[in-house]
Parts: C-alpha cells; sequence; structure tokens
C-alpha cells in the first residue's frame, strides 16, 4: 500500500488553478523527490497533504486516510519540516522541541534529542528570536528527527543550512530510509536530491510533468556527447535523434535521444574515432529542460 | 544635511506611498467625525436653561474622570460643549494612531529585516527614524489645519478662527507626542510587541493620571499629557502654552530617540532579553498551555490593569457622594428609587464603561491566534497531531474565562477604593451584581471574534470597531441624545441598569445563547476554511 497517495488533486485559489490535476504515489521506505521552479505548486500539495488547505478537488490520502479529514490521526505519525520556519520569539529552541515532539504525541526520547542537539550544532537556551534563518531549520529538523514517525514531510529542508550540517541532514535522512520510513521531500538543490531520492516528480504550472526514477527519467532524455574523429564528418544533424550540433575548434558537441544511441554509435564509428566523451544527462539538465520555455520541449 | 540623514525626504516619499490609504481613512475619519459632532451640539438644548441645567450636572466627578474638567460651565456655550464632550476623546484617536504608525515604520519594519534592507542604500543611520517622525508631524498637521477649517465655516458660538485652529492644534500634537513616545520605546525594546504595549500602557497610565488628577489634585493631570492638553480650556479661554509645552517635549524625546538609534546595534534594545530554558516544562506541552505561555506577560498586565482602572474609578466615588448630596438641580432631577442612593444610579454607567474596557483584553487574548496564524505559526501547530478544535478551542477558553476574571478584578479595585473614600460605601454584592450582569454582551464580544477569525480573518479589526461603537453610544450617548436604538445596536445595550433595574434572568440567557450560537458557527467556520501563511 502507498503511503502518500495523490489522485488529481486540484486547488483553486479564486480564478487562479495553483494545482490543476495532481498525481503521485509515494511507497514505503522511499524517498520521494519533488521538485519545479518557483510558484509550481509544491508547498501547496505539501500543505494540501499537511490538511492545512482543503483540496478543490481529487483526492490526497496519507496512510490511506483523507489528508483533511484525519488529519490528527494521521500527524500522529507524520513529521513535517518547512521551508520558512516561523517560531515563537519569546520562546527557546528547546522549550520549541519539546512543544512540537510532545504536540506529535510521539515519546520524549532525551537521548535522541541530546544527540540531534549535538550534532546540528545548536544552542537549545537562546530565544528563538535571536536564531539565525539556519538555526530556526536546524530546531525543525531536530524535532522532526527527535519523533518517531513513518513518513517525514520536508519543504526544502536544508534552507539556509551550512554544508556540513546539509551532510548531517543527509545521513539521518538515509537512517530513516532504512528503517523503512518514507520520506517525501521537496527541494531545489538537485544534487541533493540526485543522492538520496530513489523517485522524482518535477511539478510545473501545478502539474506533473514528469515522474519516475532517476533512471527512468534519463532514458526519456538525451546524453551529451563529445566527439573528435579522423575524417570530419557533415551531415551528422541529418541523422535521426541527434541534436543541438555545436563545432567548437576539433570537436564536435551534441545530443543523442537515448534510444537513438546505437544507430548513432554504429555511424560515427566509421570516421574513425579520436575522443569521445559520453555523459548522462544531470539532475541539473533535467531540470532546465523542463523548466524553460513553455512546454519544456527544447 | 548631515550624511547622517541622507535621503530622509526620499524615505518620506516612500513611507506616505506605503501608507496613503491608511493614512487618509485615518485623517478623513478623525475629521468627518469632529465636524459631525460639532454640527449637532447647537441643536442638543432648545433653551439656556435647559443648557445651564445640564452644565450642572457635567460638574459631577463621574464625568469629569471620564471626559475631563468643564470649563465654562457658568456660561455653557456651543463650544465650551463641544471642547468638553470632544476634545479628550478625539486626542485619545490621534494619540492612538500616534503610536500605531510610528509603531509600524520603526520597530516592526526593523524587526521584520525592512529596515535592513533600506540601511543597505546610499540611506543615513538616522534617516528612517527621522523619515517616520516628520511623516506622522505632517499627517498630524494636516489634520490640525483640516479640523481647524472644518470646525470654523460653522460658525458655532464662540469658536471664532483662533479657537478652532487651537483646537486643530490640540488634536494634532497629541499625536505627534505619541508618536515620539513611540519612537522612543521602538529604540528602548527590541521588539514590535514590547514597542506597542508600553506605548499603549503610557497611554492608558496618561488618562488615569489625568482622570484622577482632574477630580482631586490639578498638579497631577498636569503631568499627563492628556491633561496638559485639556488645559488649553479651548474655545473658553484659548490658552496655548499647554500646545507649545507637549510640542517641546515631543522634540525633546524625539531628540533622545536619534541619539539612541544612533548608539545602537541594527535590532537591539536597550532593554536586555534573558536566556532560557533548555527544556519545556510540564506546563507549556499543550496547545492551551502554549497559548497561555505565549500571552503570560499580556494577561497579567492587564489583569493588573484592570485592577487600577477599577481603584481609580473607585477613588472617585467619594467625590460623587458629595457633589450628589449637596446638588439640589440634580436632586431635583432625578426621582429618587426606593433605597437607591444616587451613587449607585451612577455607579451603572461606569460600570458599563469598565465593562467595555474589560473586554478589551479577551478579545486581545482571542484574536492572538490570527496574527499566529498570519505570521505562519498555526500551520506548526496543525501539522501536528492537533486538531483545528483544539487550536481555536484553548484560545476560545482563555477569552471565554478572561471575561469573568477581568470584571472581577475590576470590581475588587472599584470596591476597595469604595470603601476607602465613602461615607456610606456601596456593598461588594451591589457592584458584583451590575458588573457580572455584563458578562453575556462581554461574551457576545468574544464570539463575534470568534465567528470572523471563522469566516473573514482578514477583517478582525471589525471586532475592534464594533467594540469602539459600543464604546462610544455610551461615552457620549447621553451627551448627545443619540435615539436609544443606536444604544440596541450594541450588546450591552441590551444589559440591565444594576441596580436600578433588576437582572433580567430570561434575557441575560438568551445573550448568553446568542454567544455560544457566535462561538459555534465561528468553530464551523474555522474547521472549513484554509489556514493561510
Amino acid at each position: 500500500m502507498a503511503i502518500i497517495e495523490v489522485k488529481n488533486l486540484v486547488k483553486k485559489f479564486g480564478n487562479f488553478t495553483a494545482l490543476g490535476g495532481v498525481n503521485l504515489d509515494v511507497n514505503p521506505g522511499e524517498i520521494y523527490g519533488f521538485i519545479g521552479p518557483n510558484g509550481a505548486g509544491k508547498t501547496t500539495t505539501i500543505r494540501i497533504l499537511l490538511g492545512i488547505l482543503k483540496a478543490t478537488s481529487g483526492q490526497a490520502t496519507i496512510f490511506g486516510m483523507d489528508a483533511w479529514k484525519d488529519a490528527v490521526e494521521i500527524h500522529k505519525r507524520v513529521a513535517y519540516v518547512p521551508g520558512e520556519v516561523n517560531l515563537w520569539p519569546n520562546l527557546t529552541g528547546g522549550e520549541v522541541i519539546d512543544l512540537f515532539v510532545k504536540l506529535r504525541e510521539a515519546n520524549n526520547n532525551k537521548r535522541r534529542r541530546e544527540e540531534l542537539i549535538e550534532r546540528f550544532d545548536l544552542d537549545p537556551s537562546k530565544k528563538c528570536r535571536t536564531y539565525s534563518k539556519g538555526n530556526r531549520q536546524k530546531v525543525a529538523l531536530i524535532a522532526a528527527f527527535a519523533s518517531d514517525a513513518d513518513l517525514y514531510i520536508l519543504d526544502e529542508p536544508t534552507s539556509g543550512l551550512d554544508p556540513l550540517m546539509e551532510r548531517v541532514f543527509q545521513e539521518y535522512v538515509l537512517e530513516a530510509k532504512q528503517e523503512g520510513k518514507s520520506i517525501f521531500l521537496s527541494s531545489h538543490i538537485l544534487s541533493e536530491v540526485e543522492r538520496l531520492c530513489d523517485k522524482v516528480s518535477i511539478i510545473r504550472n501545478g502539474k506533473i510533468i514528469e515522474s519516475g526514477s532517476l533512471e527512468e527519467l534519463r532514458h526519456l532524455t538525451r546524453t551529451s556527447v563529445v566527439l573528435e574523429t579522423k575524417e570530419p564528418i557533415y551531415d551528422l544533424d541529418k541523422l535521426k535523434g541527434v541534436h543541438n550540433v555545436d563545432k567548437k575548434n576539433n570537436s564536435l558537441y551534441f545530443h543523442v535521444d537515448s534510444d537513438q544511441m546505437d544507430q548513432v554509435m554504429k555511424y560515427i564509428s566509421q570516421y574513425g574515432i579520436v575522443k569521445l566523451e559520453v555523459a548522462p544527462p544531470t539532475l541539473e539538465e533535467l531540470f532546465m529542460r523542463h523548466y524553460k520555455g513553455d512546454g519544456g520541449e527544447l | 544635511m548631515s550624511k547622517e540623514f541622507i535621503n530622509t525626504g526620499k524615505l518620506m516619499g516612500f513611507i506616505l506611498r506605503r501608507d496613503r490609504m491608511r493614512m487618509s481613512i485615518w485623517v478623513i475619519s478623525i475629521v468627518i467625525f469632529t465636524v459631525l459632532i460639532a454640527s449637532i451640539v447647537p441643536d442638543l438644548y432648545a433653551t439656556g436653561a435647559d443648557r445651564q441645567l445640564m452644565a450642572e450636572t457635567m460638574k459631577n466627578p463621574a464625568i469629569t474622570v471620564m471626559i475631563g474638567p468643564g470649563y465654562g460651565l457658568d456660561n455653557y456655550t456651543d463650544g465650551a460643549m463641544m471642547a468638553h464632550f470632544m476634545l479628550l476623546f478625539s486626542a485619545l484617536a490621534t494619540g492612538i494612531m500616534g503610536i500605531l504608525f510610528a509603531t509600524r515604520h520603526t520597530r516592526e519594519d526593523e524587526e521584520e529585516g525592512r529596515i535592513e534592507m533600506i540601511r543597505s542604500l546610499p540611506v543615513g543611520p538616522l534617516s528612517p527614524l527621522t523619515a517616520s517622525f516628520l511623516y506622522i508631524a505632517i499627517v498630524n498637521i494636516v489634520i490640525s489645519l483640516a479640523v481647524a477649517f472644518g470646525l470654523y465655516p460653522l460658525g458655532l458660538e464662540d469658536m471664532d478662527l483662533n479657537g478652532c485652529l487651537l483646537y486643530g492644534a490640540s488634536l494634532g500634537v497629541i499625536g505627534i507626542f505619541f508618536a515620539a513616545l513611540a519612537g522612543l520605546f521602538a529604540q528602548l525594546t527590541s521588539n514590535t510587541r514590547a514597542t506597542i504595549g508600553y506605548s499603549f500602557g503610557f497611554l492608558i497610565l496618561a488618562y488615569i493620571v489625568r482622570g484622577i488628577g482632574d477630580v482631586e489634585n490639578e498638579a497631577l493631570s498636569l503631568i499627563s499629557p492628556l491633561g496638559l492638553i485639556l488645559r488649553t480650556q479651548v474655545f473658553v479661554n484659548n490658552y496655548w502654552w499647554p500646545v507649545l509645552l507637549t510640542l517641546g517635549i515631543s522634540m525633546v524625546i524625539f531628540a533622545v530617540s536619534l541619539y539612541l538609534n544612533s548608539i545602537r546595534d541594527l535590532g537591539a534594545g536597550f532593554i536586555p532579553t534573558r536566556p532560557g530554558k533548555r527544556n519545556a516544562s510540564r506546563f507549556l506541552l499543550s496547545p492551551l498551555g502554549l497559548s497561555l505561555r505565549l500571552q503570560r506577560t499580556t494577561i497579567i498586565s492587564w489583569t493588573v490593569g484592570m485592577f487600577i482602572l477599577g481603584l481609580s474609578y473607585g477613588s472617585i466615588l467619594g467625590d460623587l457622594e458629595g457633589f450628589l448630596d449637596t446638588s439640589g438641580i440634580i436632586q431635583q432631577m432625578i426621582p429618587q428609587a426606593e433605597g437607591l442612593s444616587l451613587t449607585e444610579r451612577f455607579m451603572t454607567m461606569l460600570m458599563t464603561i469598565l465593562s467595555i474596557l474589560g473586554t478589551m483584553p479577551p478579545l486581545m487574548f482571542i484574536l492572538k491566534l490570527n496574527s499566529e496564524e498570519k505570521k505562519n505559526r498555526t500551520e506548526a501547530l496543525l501539522s501536528k497531531a492537533i486538531s483545528r478544535n483544539q487550536v481555536l478551542g484553548s484560545y476560545t477558553l482563555i477569552a471565554v474565562l478572561a471575561v469573568p476574571l477581568m470584571q472581577l478584578i475590576s470590581i475588587i479595585g472599584l470596591w476597595s477604593a469604595a470603601v476607602v473614600v465613602m461615607d456610606d460605601a456601596i456593598s461588594f454584592n451591589t457592584f458584583f451584581k451590575a458588573g457580572f450582569a455584563h458578562i453575556p454582551a462581554m461574551w457576545i464580544m468574544v464570539g463575534l471574534a470568534i465567528l470572523l477569525i471563522g469566516y473573514l480573518p482578514e477583517h478582525t479589526n471589525l471586532a475592534w470597531l464594533y467594540l469602539g461603537y459600543a464604546f462610544f453610544v455610551v461615552y457620549l450617548g447621553d451627551m448627545l441624545q443619540l435615539p436609544d436604538w443606536l444604544n440596541k445596536l450594541s450588546p450591552f445595550g441590551h444589559i440591565p441598569q444594576v441596580p436600578i433595574e433588576e437582572i433580567n434572568m430570561a434575557k441575560s440567557l438568551l445573550l448568553i445563547l446568542v454567544a455560544v450560537v457566535l462561538i459555534i458557527v465561528g468553530f464551523i467556520g474555522y474547521n472549513k476554511r484554509d489556514i493561510h501563511g
């Protein structure tokens, strides 16, 4: 059974359609990456999952329960970290952590709490108004990982963290995965998503435009090739599946559709290969392809 | 201009643009309100004899403590009446405006990080504070002139150009004074809430000190800016010195704020924040505990405040007693009721005013939820295993219980003072009944606020507007001879005047039922709507 199941989710704010039919499934023990440009609908989706916004139509269930109606029951097993953590200025970080853990009705595991505070290098006796953005983020992260949740919903959780703390964060995410928990991670740090996530969805203008494992996503796209041959090739761009041919110095730079790779290789080998560099597209390239232009077609 | 103040002018223009709607609404409301009231003053009393009779009743210390001392009571002209009825009330309005505007453009902008953005531009370190102060000064000068030239054409008795200018200037200078004061607190404290809290605390203190001073001791009134400004005796003697003195003091306060601003770090204050606890106490660990903890200081300050307010109203009951016993006219005017002293009859109006003021803290307690939502903190709670009913319920519980608490506290204050100053003291029981008779109306106000939270979270200020209306009809309704139906539009208009009238159980229960319905409907709305951040 899927942990999160979203079907045809629509959310309108007045005339503005924030989500126009979103579908996604998160399975147990899976780290699910949710990426997309600013204003694409990531946070709206998460807020509906949390029962804070009410969907206009469609279905959002977590642990098989309705995200809106059964919010309280669901939240006992969910830990949430927002990208912009707003805390009560006159409470200390330590008090907020205790409060959050308690309100989730999780056991307050003292040793775990102290370990997290130490690992994330936080001074819990300071008032929240004195914390920087990164430190407020740590408070939310510690509160999330200190409670024994089955699902972690993380909305750009590392914004404001330094690289060292980002690494600590990643360790805790992987640890949670090993314990069979699910993580729903919305992020702009693509290297992080690439390292952690089993599955990725790209959302744009309120619609999921691409979804699957990183491997599957790569398969749908083009591989970039740098080629140098003994004899010059003039008609490369006429070949099926070859795009964006560019000539610099003696090298040819071009993209190849993944399913045409075999044909292209057979063809170019006739010209005597001097140098060949083939790189799978990075997530960033995938991302750029989908973000640019109106439909993401390049 | 020295480099500390570079680009102050541009900043002022920017503030003006940001505030154009807000500022226009304040200015237009104050001016229209003043002119409207002034225009009905000549029609209030048909004959000179009626008017002199009114003047006699206005010597009542209970009236003095609320609206200030009357000048020219021997010849109670339109001008004298206008100044007596309206000057203090309108000065409170400009004072509140001054505080809100000054806080908004100083500490609030700083807390939200906007001053930092501004300061990263080629702008002098003292420019933001100076620009805000000058902006508010200009707004108040506009109010002064608009009020003066709105009143003068009415051509009322004793309201010459000099008097109208002085009346306008008295209002404006109070706005300037409280803006300067809030600017000072913005330097001393390190957050918006504290700035607003200290400023309003000072305003209320100034009002109370003036009230006691006006009845007991003239010198005491001069310490309070609100007492000082009434000494202009506008439309009677037209003294300008209180205006000039208040302006001078405002300039000094502003200069001190500039100095403090120049020696402190951005974001810091002078009243230090203490380090806190590493762990939460058990008490904090529930939605109710959290909302109590967040409002702890507010609850304590208001409890103390209501006690002081009760004490200060109570302290004049002795003078009231003496006045009523010796004033023949009043003895004739008011038919003696069986077994009731005249003081007890006047007490009912005091009790209504106290109840309306006592509704302010419960309203603040419930509306705190709304500011929590705006700051995106309600989201943090709702993403835990906490239902919306639990969140709204904990705030509702605090507000609903705060009603009898505030009422009890102010009654105790009223009674303790009354016992000391009165020859023939009113029994605690009478105070208690009169006070608790108002509770259903106060609950209706809380219910209305919850209804707004449920359906119109963007417009919860309507609750304050309605309370302000209720205050206005009680405060000035009798003097301005407003029709009774205006009074019935406020829940306080349906409360029996204990001890003159009996408590009508059926009616009280009906009012409580209205409050309960408002609360329930509000809860339904809150459960159905989106939470905004």
